[in-house]
């Protein structure tokens, strides 16, 4: 009897949900994002909203570090929102194999992405794409424009501009040169090699070669980049092997350095840090006149839950976030995360702008060891880390350090043995 | 003739610390052990005997950072037994001094660090010996020693050295504190008798008071071999996951840390992760048997 009553109220509730979810549907967003949550909550939901009756869009981040987690399990339970926040390569490669990203290829707004874009989230042969291209970061270097006019510096295209301009610094003293350490390892590969080494491999021409196994990590264009990062040493402030990724941009902001290799992300933070000028110069190129190339990498997608109650809606949302009108919101609200979609957004800022523009006169790629070559052990991108670290101190030679990538990678990817 | 009584009070008593104990030691423990056994094929879990631990051992490219994070733990195990121990017997040794002025000041002061979380102090020693910021380098300056500052966390050579010696500073209260009240149980009759022998000053200490606290300063031996070989949380803190430069720092725990949940493109795997702990369960067990059957079974112990 009880327990008769008690199928009855749970079904009425069931009914009275549904009955609330035909008029109004409400999509809820997974996200690793938590530093965006107002401009989700101010800006990009209501945008979406007004356009849009009858859905309603709620967005909820988890911690970055924890995201990751957190979400797998929320998608083994069946608990986890609509839309997913995709991180670019195999975390979002393994969800789509385990069944629970949906491929998103037949949507139109996929075309507004090109290839490269959509590379972070496809299958190894390219023939499902499960996110919509969200933003990218684009590497390069970011200066106190205030010390180079002082010191007379123009700002460098060439790798011996580059240099030139690193002792002219060094000789006056006043400030340290170039504002990068090696405690956490990463920066030194992230910003050091994956910086400034497609200029030597050629961006996407070297990296597919990698992948398919017709050039090697001992081949010159992937140590080259090692015997340049060896002679940023002599450059680096006091003590850097002890410098952390937070004392290299302290050092910056407070203008006691005068050069820092960065990734695009850093520009809202050194905008509200900084009180002098700054500019930003692409990856220095090796000889004069030689075609460039930045690495533009893909950083945030955006896919559907395989397992929601709303399909059409969530396809309605993504369709929304791969338009221009989307591209053009986030963009501004977060300067340095540059939309991926073909058309170009215009941007306020003017150090994201610069950032920006490099799309147009170079060759864009992404980081050499994010696609495919991570995967396996021992893992490419953090034997990158310690190899970048090792070329910086000089404790192996570039040769060595090719060598020693190269025998790991062998160790398990077939393409490469 | 009648049989025995069960005395129900003692199962009852005994019953929550066993279910505790059983629910969030012993059961994961075992499970833990039971995870190495497998490894994952095509999103399937399949028992493959004890080849994760073959891989571990054998494979070069496991082994070779499996016998890094080894012999970095023996060397972060050697400094505490030569650094933090003497030192603290040394301070217990002058705290129960009967004239020694603010001896409850110096215990607490030299205990607190002990207290403090790992976050704090790895994050406040970073601070210090940074050569950026930090005060290391311009009390060095004062003194006229700058030359002998290095960057020493980011160095291969010192930077093991250096964070064992962090811990060292952390936990040098724990053997005091043992120690200190090992010393203060002695009684006086058998000092005075000593000195009647004409033993005072410091043949007191290495002839009387020495072989008294010996069985202490063995229970402080494993304590600090098993919290060395169990430590994770200061090299995670001040280094990071990769225990860098160059896997200078790596542990056990780090080590273990990296495989089990993954760390940056390098995605988790369970199973060999708990390959690497059931190996460090094995090793402490080792050391705590050899501790136990080896050398306190055998040392001699006195009736006070």
């Amino acid at each position: 009897m009880t327990r008769n009553s008690l199928k009855l109220a749970l079904a009425a509730m069931g009914l009275v949900a549904a009955g609330a979810q035909a008029q109004d549907v409400t999509l809820t967003i997974e996200s690793w994002r938590n530093d965006d949550l107002a401009l989700w909550q101010q800006e990009i939901i209501p945008a979406f909203e007004a356009e849009h009756f009858g859905i309603k869009v709620v967005f909820s981040p988890s911690a970055p570090t924890e995201y990751n987690a957190a979400l797998n399990s929320k998608l083994d339970a069946g608990s986890a929102g609509d839309i997913i926040t995709c991180r670019p390569f195999d975390a979002s490669l393994a969800l789509f194999e385990a069944g629970h990203l949906t491929d998103l290829d037949d949507m139109e707004a996929m075309n507004n992405f090109s290839d490269v874009a959509k590379s972070a989230w496809q299958t190894d042969d390219g023939s499902a794409t499960f996110c919509v291209p969200m933003a990218s970061v684009i590497h390069g270097f970011i200066y106190n424009a205030d010390a180079f006019a002082e010191l007379g510096i123009e700002v460098p295209t060439t790798e011996a501009e580059f240099f030139a301009a690193l002792d002219t610094i060094k000789e006056d003293g006043s400030y340290i040169p170039m504002a990068m350490g090696t405690n956490d390892q990463w920066e030194a590969a992230t910003m050091g090699y994956n910086n400034i080494g497609p200029n030597y491999w050629k961006g996407e021409e070297g990296r597919r070669a990698l992948i398919a196994g017709e050039q090697k990590l001992t081949d010159d264009p992937w140590v080259a980049p090692y015997e340049t990062l060896a002679r940023w040493g002599d450059y680096l402030g006091d003590g850097y092997e002890a410098q952390t990724y937070p004392d290299s941009q302290n050092l910056f902001t407070l203008g006691r350095a005068a050069i820092y290799p960065a990734g695009s992300w850093e520009i809202a933070g050194f905008n509200a840090q900084a009180d002098f000028a700054m500019g930003a110069f692409k990856p220095p190129v090796r000889n004069a006149g030689d075609t460039c190339y930045i690495s533009d990498h893909t950083d945030i997608g955006i896919g559907m839950n395989a397992a929601t109650v709303n399909p059409e809606a969530a396809k309605t949302f993504l369709a929304w976030v791969g338009s221009p009108e989307f591209a053009s919101i986030f963009g501004n609200a977060l300067p340095g995360f540059f939309p991926l979609s073909k058309t170009p957004v215009e941007l306020s800022d003017p150090l994201a702008k610069e950032f920006v523009s490099w799309r147009g006169e170079c060759e864009s790629t992404i980081r050499s060891t994010y696609q495919i070559l991570s995967r396996g052990t021992p893992n490419l991108e953090n034997d990158t880390w310690g190899a970048s670290v090792a070329a910086i101190k000089g404790t192996s030679s570039p040769a060595e350090l090719g060598q020693r990538l190269q025998d790991g990678l062998a160790s398990w990817y077939a393409p490469q043995q | 003739m009648s049989v025995p009584r069960i005395r129900w009070h003692i199962i009852v008593f005994l019953a929550p610390a066993t279910l505790v104990y059983t629910a969030v030691m012993i059961f994961p423990l075992f499970n833990t052990l039971r995870l190495a056994l497998y490894s994952e094929v095509a999103q399937a879990r399949v028992f493959v005997g004890l080849e994760n631990f073959r891989t571990l051992f054998f494979d070069p490219i496991w082994s070779e950072q499996f016998w890094n994070a080894l012999g970095n733990n023996f060397w972060f195990f050697l400094i505490h037994m030569l650094v933090q121990n003497p030192i603290g017997i040394a301070l217990a040794a002058i705290l129960s001094h009967p004239r020694l002025r603010f001896a409850a000041l110096y215990r607490s002061a030299i205990f607190i660090p002990t207290i403090l979380s790992f976050v704090i102090v790895g994050f406040a020693w970073k601070l210090i010996l940074s050569p950026i910021w930090g005060i290391a380098p311009s009390m060095l300056d004062a003194v006229g020693l700058k030359f002998l500052f290095a960057p020493w966390l980011g160095k291969e050579e010192y930077a093991l050295t250096t964070l064992a010696l962090i811990s060292v500073w952390q936990f040098v209260g724990i053997p005091m504190m043992l120690i200190y009240a090992a010393l203060l149980s002695i009684p006086d009759e058998i000092l005075e008798a000593g000195e009647i022998d004409g033993i005072t000053g410091m043949s007191a200490f290495w002839k009387v008071k020495l072989p008294l606290i010996l069985p202490s300063i063995g229970i402080i031996s494993i304590l600090t071999f098993v919290g060395n070989f169990n430590a994770f949380d200061l090299i995670y803190v001040a280094q990071g996951a990769l225990a860098g430069p160059d896997f200078s720092t790596d542990i056990l725990g780090t080590f273990m840390y990296r495989t089990f949940f993954g760390f940056q493109l390098q995605l988790g795997n369970p199973h060999m992760g708990s390959a690497i702990a059931g190996a460090m369960f094995a090793i402490i067990l080792v050391g705590v048997c050899i501790y136990l059957f080896g050398i306190q079974t055998r040392m001699r112990r006195y009736q006070l």
